[in-house]
This record gives C-alpha cells, structure tokens and sequence, in this order.
C-alpha cells in the first residue's frame, strides 16, 4: 500500500505521475490531505522512478485543478483513479457523463465552480486607509471551498489599480497593484471596521427591492444565508420583507386621475351638431365641474383651414365661443392682415372647459374675485382630444394650425418646440399640412413691445402662408 | 436634497425595468484600471423579490416630459422627483464598483428639455467613467426615443449595451398607453443601432481596427399585462425583433401596480408565472427551433398557465412521439419535455460512446417526471404505455408546488424548459 500525502493540486500532480509511472494500481495507493495524519501501516515507500512523459486529455488537467480546492478529502483517489481509467484503456471517459467516477468530479467541479463564482459576487471590500494617491481595501470572506487561488487573479485583473487584500480563514491574498501575494487564513475577528459607503449601499438596495413581488426561497437560493453575514445590505432583509405587503397596498390605493376620457360621451352619428351638443354633458375630467359651460368649436363644417388653441378663457367661458376675448380680438386683426375671413375658417381649442383658480382681486375698483387662467395637464388634454379628432373627421382640413405650445405637443409630440419649429408645415395624423404658431395670448404677455412686434409679424405672415 | 436621498429615489423609480444582465462584453477595454468584463456577468445580490442585483440601475432624473401611462415618472404623476448631476452618478458608480458592490452600471433617464439633451447627458457619464476614470466595468445606456443617430453612435463607443425599449407589444397597445411613442420611431431607432453594430462588426472583420460598439449588443423590455395583448402577439413582437434586429434579449416584464397609477391601468398584476410561461416560450424560439404560433396553442392566443410550453406542445403533439434517445437528431430531442439544451448536448456526446438507459437520464438530472412518457430509452420504458392515454397530463405534470419553485428571475437567466 503507498501513502500519499498531498495538500495542493500540484503536488498531487507530481506524486500522481510518478505513481502512474510505476503503474501503482489506484487501489494500492492511500492519499491523505494535510490535515489528515497518515496512518501507521505505512509501508512501501513510493517507488522512485524517472519519469517518462505521458500525456492527459486537456479537459481533465482543468477538471482536476477544480476539484483539487474541494474541501471532500476523496478527492485525491478519485481524480488518480480517473487518471489510471484514462491512461488504461479509457481514453473517452470524460465524455461519459453518466459513469459514476466522472458524475462526482462533475459534482465536485459544479460545487467549486458555484463557490469561485459566490467568492466573485459576494465579497465586499472596505476601504481602511487612504495614503496618498493609494486607496487600501480589505475584505474578509469565507468561501465554501478553498479557492482562494482560483479567484485572486480575476480580482487582481478587475481592481487592478487599487491596493486590496481578501481575508479567508483558510488563506489570504493580497494586490499591490502589481503582483499577487498569499499568506495565511485568518479569523473572522479581522475583519475590516464599516465603511462609511455602506449606508448609501443599503439606501440603494432597499430602493431596488419591489415589494409587489416577494421570492424569498428564490433569493435564499441564490444567495444562500450562510454568507449574509459579511453582506451589509443583508441586515436590511427582515424589515423589508416585513413592510411589503403594506407597501403594495398603499401603492394600489394611490389612484390618480380619471378612468375615462370623452370617447365614453360621443354622440351616436357623428356631425358638428351633434357634437357639439354631445360635448355639453361630457364629464370626462373634472374641469367640468368648475367652468360655466363647454366651448365648443366654432366655424362651417365646410372650412379649408382650423386653428386649435390651448383652452377658452374667462370671456369665452361666460359667453360659450372661442376666442371672443382679448387674445382674440388679435387673433382677428391678425387673420384680416392675412387676409382670412374669419368666417371662413373653423377656430377651437384642444381643452374645451375653463382652467382656473381664483384670487382676490388686488385692484381697489373691481371687488370679489379673479379667475386666472391654469395650464391645462397632460391628463385634461388627453381626456378632452376626442373632441377634437371628432371636430378634424368631420371638417377634414386642408391646413391645421396650432395656436401655441400646449396643442402643438398634444399633436406633434412633447419634443416639439414652437420656437424651433413655428411656421413650418409637417405631415400628422390628423392632416397632412399642420404647423404651429404663436398664442394670440403669448404675443399679448409678452413684455418686451420690439419682440411683442415681431411676434405678431410672425402670427400673420405664418397664417398669411396658409 | 443629497445624494442619498436621489438615491432613494432615483433607484425606486429605476427598479421595474427588468433588465439586469451584464454578460456579452467578452473582453475588457485596453487601458482600464478599474473594472472588466469577461462575458459572464456576475449578480452581487438577491433582493427579496428575488431578483438580483447586478448593476447600479438608475435613473439620472425621474423628471420626465412624457405621460406614458403605465410608467410612474410620467409628467402628469406626483411622484417625488430628484436628478443627478453627471459627477454624482459617476462617483457612485466608481465607489460601489471598488467595493465590488456592482458589475456595472445600468443608466436611464426621464426625457429633460428634450430627448437629445437628455441623451448628452447619459453620454457624459459614460464618456466621463472610461476617460477620466478609466473605467473598464460594464455600462448598459437606455437610449432615449428620438435621440439623434450621431448620439445613439456616441453612446455606443462608451457602453457595452444599448437598449430601446418597445415598451408595449403592439401598436394598439402603444397608442393607448403611450400615446407619445410611436412603434416605427422606436423600431427605427433599433435598427440604426443594429447597423451601427453590423458596421463595427465587418470593419473589424476586414482587419480594421474600428472602435468598440456596443459589443455586448442591444436588448429591449415589454410590458406584459397592462393591456389586454395574448401572449401569442407578444411572442410574434419579439420574434420579429429577434430577427429583425437581432436583438439579443427580450425582457418581458409582468406589469405591476404602480405607486400614482392611472386608473386605466389593472390594480393587479398579472400572475408573475406568465412572465415565466414567456421567457420559456422566448428560450424555445431562440434556442430549441419553436416557432411561435406552434407554441400558443390554446384558442386564446395564450400560454398555459398550468404547464410550460414545451410540455403543453408535447401534448398537443403525441403523434411526434416518442423520441428515441439513442438514434433521434437533435432536433427531435430537442422538443422532449423536461430534456434541456445543455442535456441534449451531452446526450449526443454521451451516445457515441453507450447507449443510454433511463437510469442515465435521470443522472443527467433531466425532469424525467415530465420526460418519461416521450422517450425510448436502451432499457425498456414501461412508462412508455401512458403516452395515448386522456389523463398524461396529469401523469406527467409537476405537482403545482413545485411549478412555483421555477421562478421568473431564474428563467430570465437560464430559460432552461
């Protein structure tokens, strides 16, 4: 019987070779690890003989060098037996999965390779010192196997310009930034102090958890409990699991917005009339509840040309048309220098109720309240544009004019800025010649009267190009 | 406001994007210091819902000019809002990559002023990792719906992945949820990235030494469930995409309530194990030679629920069985239930050498519950006689305890049917 104590894949490799040389059967060899103590019946010496080359699958050299950090102490018969089967007749074995001697190496293999990949993912290292230039990092991890080795030069090519050390209780390895150094394990008990950065570690990962779908089993799996305690965002784990379920609750109370938009209110056959008519009762978003009255459309169904403003405002809201108030009163000045008959055309807007909010009047002549016009949200918009696409189906226009900001991204897209792209006609769903223009309105709040000039030259030649 | 507290948010609004891989870059860049990417991406962490934690994924800003409905940083929600300055991602990133917290980072954004504005700064970031601090780890860009093609070119020199999300698997489905995007705006953008990447890839092939594109590719994520949509429709969206643009991921991502939601929206998501039905049902296109109308076969156009894909095929399919395990091509053991891709390779490996008998199947770790009344094996298969049988399904399902333990996130991964 030989003894053979071995404590690294490379010296298992060397007595392995003299062995098979002298062609020791695996049943005549007794491999210990270093920790094993051999045992008393020692009695051949191994045979010393010179060895002759020989050669071994690729694929096996690498299997070995696996399993070789398996902490299983079986490991040394196994892979010599593997090696003896190889060498005797059985050059193919490795391809034979399913043999019972190459199944444990793959088990072997698997539980090492997962455990180099677990040592990849799960260290975490903490910054103890900052001389200089240099940034120092440490870590302490405890690996399943002993694949220190295996994994410091994947750390040293991924950190390669930080000095770091990972601390196991089996080995330890440190980078300079330069070459790799191992010494020997230490106790958990050395582990690095907290670094300052972990708080903003846990911040994120209690942020990235979705309480809406909770896999505790799954999570334990794959990051298995026996490592959570040098993970420091694993602390955070009990409280997080606890709160889910009321997160997800409040999450679906918290409603915002309305179901429904003006499709639910269309009239049965669809004309001017009849829609106008219909958009009286619509109570798609609650902008109803407050305004006067709808303001619809105005203008002939037969009309070449509409223009869509943003929303009516306090005059239009009393008396129920678009654009009567000041704005339009330049918007008609302007249509009559382009020589447009208002008349003519059709004018709307893509938001039929009144925004507003009240304030007390400041002004020492008029008492009570004034109501200020508010933007409509994209909400509003989105609930009251079938009107519109109604409005557009019916008239089918040759040229559609949007009278500033709020209808022309309703219509081109929220990209669209009308200090970019005034004046110019694009082809859009709703008419192959749209462009987009000032707000009467915008020209009139405009401070600066050179710039408030130029503005309305731009509003008429711009509807004069129609 | 400091940057945990934009964290918090930023992160939060980040976190229903599904995507999370950071495998594909199978080199690292020359002259990196910190950071590499050697093909397999790594998961540093497993949160409760059982998803890992492989990048930093989050959002430069959560401000956002659109009003997607079934997003939470829509203009018109009242979610808090937060953004990072340029630096402030940058150092993040930087510090919790050395602490080997991260493998890389995963950067979106809500669209500011306008989208190529918007664009310019996720490219800084990243110009701003590889070139001052020689960042060599992984950087997955969402690209922002109409961007610039000279942007889309920019960011691809400094990320590994580039991904436009499709959002919605069908044009009805965009125009009621996302009235804003378009499907051809967003299929057009994956193809200038696609032609971008062929590009690179037959310039380098020609032995010029053009920069780095993507080189882990491009990947897009669909919102499964917020519309009415049957799995079938998805699955033709994503093979057209697979195809068409060579993606090389899908993500499908079970709709999920969101904090501040429309009220159009369902208050309840879909049952996560349709996300899984159609990661399964995505692997069998990609990887086991499906097509997709063989695979939904139920009237509604969706998955089983109660049975993976390749199993509710098998049934449907009896007249194709068995299979003999030692003389069928592999495309025939490829559609074996409970027989993997990886199992099939060594089944085909193995049997040059002996002939395989159920006792080796079982070693190989198939699911021979699912597999036993398909295949002949060298012994004799008395489990073979269920196979015309009424009650095989019952037979030969996993019990639905078990259909649990097959979770999403692992089939994203794996997708191993």
């Amino acid at each position: 019987m030989h003894s053979e104590n071995v404590d690294s894949f490379d010296a298992w490799r060397t007595a392995a070779r003299r062995l098979l040389v002298a062609n020791v059967s695996p049943s005549d060899v007794q491999w210990t690890d270093d920790a094993v103590q051999p045992t008393l019946f020692d009695s051949d010496a191994t045979p010393n003989v010179k060895a002759a080359p020989f050669s071994v699958p690729k694929t096996f050299l690498e299997l070995a060098q696996e399993v070789a950090c398996h902490r299983d102490s079986k490991r040394w018969s196994l892979l010599y037996r593997t090696l003896w089967r190889l060498k005797n007749g059985e050059p193919d074995l490795l391809k034979i999965t399913t043999d019972d001697d190459v199944y444990i190496l793959h088990r072997m293999q698997k539980a090492v390779s997962r455990d180099v990949h677990k040592m990849k993912a799960f260290v975490r290292f903490r910054k103890v010192s900052q001389i200089g230039e240099a940034e120092n990092y440490v870590a302490w991890h405890r690996p399943d196997h002993r694949i220190v080795h295996l994994t410091a030069p994947f750390f040293a090519r991924r950190f390669k310009g930080m000095n770091w050390s990972i601390l196991t209780p089996d080995e330890s390895v440190t980078w300079d930034q330069d070459s790799l150094r191992y010494g020997p394990g230490v106790s958990a008990s050395e582990a690095p102090d907290d670094d300052a950065l972990e708080e903003l570690w846990k911040t994120y990962y209690a942020s990235i958890f979705n309480p809406a779908r909770v896999k505790v089993a799954m999570m334990k799996r794959e990051m298995p409990v026996r490592h959570w305690p040098t993970l420091p965002e694993a602390s955070l784990i009990p409280d997080l699991l606890h709160q889910a379920s009321a997160r997800v609750a409040t999450m679906i109370d918290k409603y915002e917005g309305f179901a429904e938009t003006a499709t639910n209110y269309m009239p049965e056959t669809i004309d001017l009339e009849s829609l106008r008519h219909a958009a009286q009762r619509c109570r798609a978003c609650d902008l109803c509840h407050h305004a006067t009255q709808t303001v619809f459309g105005d203008g002939p169904a037969n009309a070449r040309i509409v223009l869509v403003g943003e929303q009516p405002g306090d005059r239009e809201d009393i008396e129920g048309h678009p654009f009567v108030g000041p704005a339009g009163q330049l918007l008609n000045d302007a249509l009559s220098q382009a020589g447009i008959d208002r008349s003519q055309i059709y004018i709307t807007n893509i938001v039929k109720h009144f925004k507003f909010t009240e304030q007390e009047t400041t002004q020492t002549d008029v008492r009570g309240k004034r109501r200020i016009h508010q933007k409509p949200n994209s909400r509003e918009i989105y609930a009251c544009r079938p009107w519109l696409e109604a409005e557009l189906s019916v008239i089918k226009p040759d040229s559609l004019v949007c009278l500033g900001s709020t209808p022309a991204q309703a219509l081109f897209g929220r990209d669209f800025r009308i200090s970019k792209d005034r004046g110019t006609f694009i082809a859009t769903d709703w008419c192959e010649r749209t462009m987009a223009t000032w707000h009467p309105a915008a020209i009139l709040r405009m401070p600066d009267e050179h710039r408030q000039a130029q503005m309305r030259d731009q509003l008429v030649a711009d509807l004069s190009s129609l | 406001m400091n940057v945990q507290e934009k964290l918090a948010i930023l992160a939060d609004a980040a976190k229903y994007d599904a995507s999370c891989a950071s495998s594909g870059s199978k080199s690292t860049r020359s002259g990196s210091k910190i950071g590499s990417t050697e093909g397999m991406g790594i998961c540093h962490s497993y949160t409760p819902d059982g998803r890992c934690v492989s990048l930093l994924k989050i959002l430069l800003t959560n401000y956002c000019i659109y009003d997607c409905q079934y997003c939470v940083n829509r203009i018109s929600s009242d979610t808090p809002r937060a953004r990072f300055t340029v630096d402030e991602v940058v150092s993040l990133t930087m510090e919790f990559y050395k602490r080997n917290y991260i493998e890389g980072l995963f950067l979106s954004s809500g669209i500011i002023q306008n989208s190529d504005y918007t664009m310019e700064q996720l490219i800084a970031v990243a110009k701003q990792l590889r070139v001052n601090e020689h960042y060599g780890g992984y950087i997955h860009l969402k690209t922002i719906p109409n961007a610039a093609q000279a942007l889309i070119e920019e960011a691809g020199r400094w990320a590994d992945r580039l991904s436009v999300n499709i959002e919605l698997p069908t044009e009805h489905d965009l125009q009621r949820l996302a009235p804003e995007k378009k499907k051809p705006q967003i299929v057009d953008a994956m193809q200038g990235i696609r032609s971008k990447i062929d590009e690179t890839k037959s310039e380098r092939k020609a032995g010029f030494k053009a920069p780095r594109f993507a080189p882990a590719g491009q990947s897009t994520q669909m919102i499964v469930g917020a519309t009415e949509t049957p799995d079938l429709e998805i699955l033709k969206t994503a093979s057209e995409l697979y195809i068409g643009q060579k993606l090389r991921r899908v993500y499908y991502s079970a709709y999920s309530p969101i904090p501040h939601a429309d009220a159009r929206l369902p208050g309840q998501s879909p049952p996560l194990v349709r996300e899984h039905r159609l990661y399964q049902a995505d692997w069998l296109m990609r990887f086991y030679g499906f097509d997709a109308n063989e695979i939904v076969a139920d009237s509604d156009q969706n998955l089983s629920l109660d049975m993976d894909p390749k199993f509710a095929w098998a049934l449907a399919n009896r007249h194709f069985f068995p299979v003999d395990i030692n003389k069928a091509s592999r495309e025939e053991l490829l559609r074996i239930p409970g027989i993997g891709a990886r199992n099939v390779g060594r089944i085909l490996s193995i049997r040059r050498y002996k002939a395989l008998r159920s006792s080796d199947l079982r070693k190989l770790r198939v699911a021979w519950n699912r597999a036993k009344c398909f295949v002949i094996t060298a012994d004799s298969n008395p489990n073979l006689e269920n196979l015309d049988k009424t009650d095989l399904k019952s037979k030969a399902s996993p019990k639905s305890r078990q259909l649990m333990l097959f979770d999403t996130a692992s089939s994203a991964l794996s997708g191993e049917v």
